[in-house]
């Protein structure tokens, strides 16, 4: 891809993140509810998967399932959800509730957030099409403190076991967990090692920039391709990225916006978004 | 109760084995999972199943949420393992990924109640019926019979839920028995009605007391959550006869609670109830499945004074 059709898919990109991010911020204004650092860690790697990567055929499990409201937000942005499913997002009687569900659409495979069964559920349905010699891709992300659940391990060393060459696993590596950070709790690093020592072909990426996301992408395409080795990508985010108040605490996975921090964020994220746009156009 | 513990469990899964293979012959969407066990019981499956055959390792969380993966995507998998690992150890995963989703899961734990004996007990399953009674969606098997097997595997194939097949030591009841269902009549009687889940209900043939014996009515459970009570045994409880549970389970969540909820709930009421259970561990000692059976009182003499003190006070 040349130079000028890199930077005009990532300012494509960019719209498309900023618009998901407005609209996860108004369900989670409206639902004065919490775990807005969650999505905002990922919302560049969920909108990367829908928006440039993923097939019809394809299937995304989010394991990390805290970020619901960024997958509806994602699944309303790209049309499967309306607007009416994404307001009733906590609302009594909802199908959209904090944490994915149970069989409100086929774009939502399994119900998560229990954390540990993603990656061994993308397996299972990565086996099955390949059993039925389907050519499809299964993609996962989890959270870097689900690394504790040891069933990640499982899967991981299933996957890499069967040279499954039609999962991409994506850790959303913002270095916070439930009440701590992950090198405090219960360190991680070397991740990349550790994965590469299960037989993972590991990519790292700036979890936030398009121009990074996009390059390990296509660097994942290539090995998979190859078939000799399953691919993940560590892509290191921030917890809460893009609103000052918010960013790299564990406050932000827990704590409602109220109005003046909802106009905050607005304001940050539209300044933050407007300075990628330039930036992408700049390096272009 | 000093019997020499025997050295290997028979169990159902050579019929378990031929079964599964047979299957295979009438539909290829059977995808075989094994937690690493199976020795002597699993190689014609591979051979079989080739591709479709998996030994997913000693790691029955990956195992089951696989399993719900490839049921995702239209094939029948089953997972299988020992009783206790393919129930426990993965249990949030057959909530999570399997019942909720209402995936026709097929979980087979082999060695149920002490069918482990001697291995000890964390290798018994004594609240596997229960644990799995009590999540959505879940139908549960429990064969009798080596001849009841095969039949079941044909059922749960057909059975669109999720379901756990509790396999164990065969029983051999003298003279013939009807085919699996969820109720059966083993034998008539005129005085208490005995109605038992799974093997275990054999040890009332060999207890050594015609007399008794051959006062007894006998049913088997075969299925969970229970069907409704048959007309027969409804009318025979009715006579103010009473009734006694036995199951190779815990007695919270086993057959003696679901049933007596059965009975109140219909307004079929007893002379007396009694659930016959396994003990655990009382003393602390281990032994072979029919010694765990004997310490609970579930088998030989022990069984039989128990029977004899419900029955005739």
């Amino acid at each position: 891809m040349n130079p000028q059709d890199r930077t005009a898919e990532c300012v494509k990109l960019e719209e498309r993140v900023f618009s998901v991010k407005k609209r996860f911020l108004a369900m989670y204004k409206k639902a004065h509810a919490g775990h807005i650092g969650s999505s905002l860690s990922c919302a560049e790697l969920l909108v990367l998967l829908k928006f440039a990567w993923m097939g019809q055929a394809d299937a995304f499990i989010l394991s990390k399932g805290h970020a619901a409201a960024a997958l509806y937000a994602l699944l309303a942005e790209a049309n499967v959800l309306n607007q009416t499913q994404i307001d009733s997002y906590y609302e009594e009687g909802t199908r959209f509730p904090a944490l994915p569900p149970v069989g409100a659409v086929k774009e939502i495979p399994f119900a998560t957030g229990s954390l540990g069964h993603g990656l061994s559920l993308c397996a299972g349905m990565a086996l099955g099409a390949h059993l039925n010699r389907q050519d499809r891709r299964f993609f996962c992300l989890t959270s870097d403190g689900e690394l504790n659940e040891g069933s990640v391990w499982e899967a991981a060393l299933f996957i890499a076991h069967r040279k499954l060459t039609n999962v991409v696993w994506l850790v959303d590596r913002n270095h916070i967990q439930g009440i701590g950070r992950t090198e405090d709790v219960m360190a991680l690093e070397p991740l990349d090692a550790k994965l590469r020592a299960f037989g993972f072909h590991v990519v790292a990426a700036d979890g936030h920039d398009f121009a990074s996301l996009l390059a390990a992408r296509d660097e994942c395409a290539r090995v998979l391709e190859a078939q000799n080795a399953p691919v993940a990508i560590i892509a290191e985010t921030i917890k809460g990225h893009g609103i000052r108040y918010m960013q790299d605490t564990v406050d932000s996975h827990y704590l409602p916006m109220d109005d003046a921090q909802y106009q905050q964020a607005l304001d940050e994220l539209t300044n933050a978004h407007e300075a990628a746009v330039r930036g992408h156009r700049h390096a272009g | 109760m000093r019997m020499k513990p025997r050295s290997g469990v028979t169990v159902m899964r050579a019929e378990f084995a031929q079964a599964m293979i047979a299957l295979f012959q009438k539909r290829r969407d059977l995808v075989f999972i094994t937690g690493d066990v199976g020795y002597m019981a699993v190689e014609g499956i591979a051979k079989a199943y080739g591709e479709r055959f998996i030994n997913a390792g000693i790691a029955e969380q990956n195992a089951v949420s696989l399993a719900a993966g490839l049921a995702r995507e239209g094939h029948l998998p089953w997972v299988y393992s020992s009783a206790p690992f393919i129930v426990l150890r993965p249990y949030e995963q057959i909530r999570n990924d399997v019942c909720l989703h209402k995936l026709p899961v097929k979980l087979v734990g082999n060695g149920g109640g002490y069918g482990f004996g001697i291995m000890g007990a964390t290798h018994h399953a004594l609240e596997d019926v229960g644990a799995m009674r009590v999540l959505p969606n879940m139908r549960i098997y429990v064969p009798l019979t080596a001849a009841d097997v095969a039949q079941v595997v044909g059922m749960m194939a057909e059975d669109p839920l999720p379901n756990y097949l509790r396999l164990n030591t065969p029983a051999e009841i003298p003279g013939e028995i009807s085919t699996f269902a969820p109720w059966r009549r083993i034998k008539r009687g005129r005085g208490g009605i005995v109605i038992g889940m799974g093997p275990v209900v054999c040890n009332l043939f060999a207890m050594g007391d015609p007399e008794l014996l051959d006062d007894l009515e006998i049913w088997s459970v075969g299925m969970l959550p229970l069907d409704e009570l048959p007309a027969d045994l409804s009318a025979g409880i009715r006579e103010k006869r009473p009734v006694v549970t036995i199951e190779e389970h815990y007695g919270a969540c086993g057959l003696g609670e679901a049933l007596s909820h059965l009975l109140l709930s219909q307004a079929v009421f007893p002379q007396s109830f009694t659930s016959l259970h396994a003990a655990g561990y009382p003393t602390g000692r281990y032994g072979s499945q029919r010694w765990h059976q004997e310490e609970s009182g579930l088998s030989g003499h022990a069984l039989r004074s128990r029977l004899h003190k419900v029955i005739h006070g």
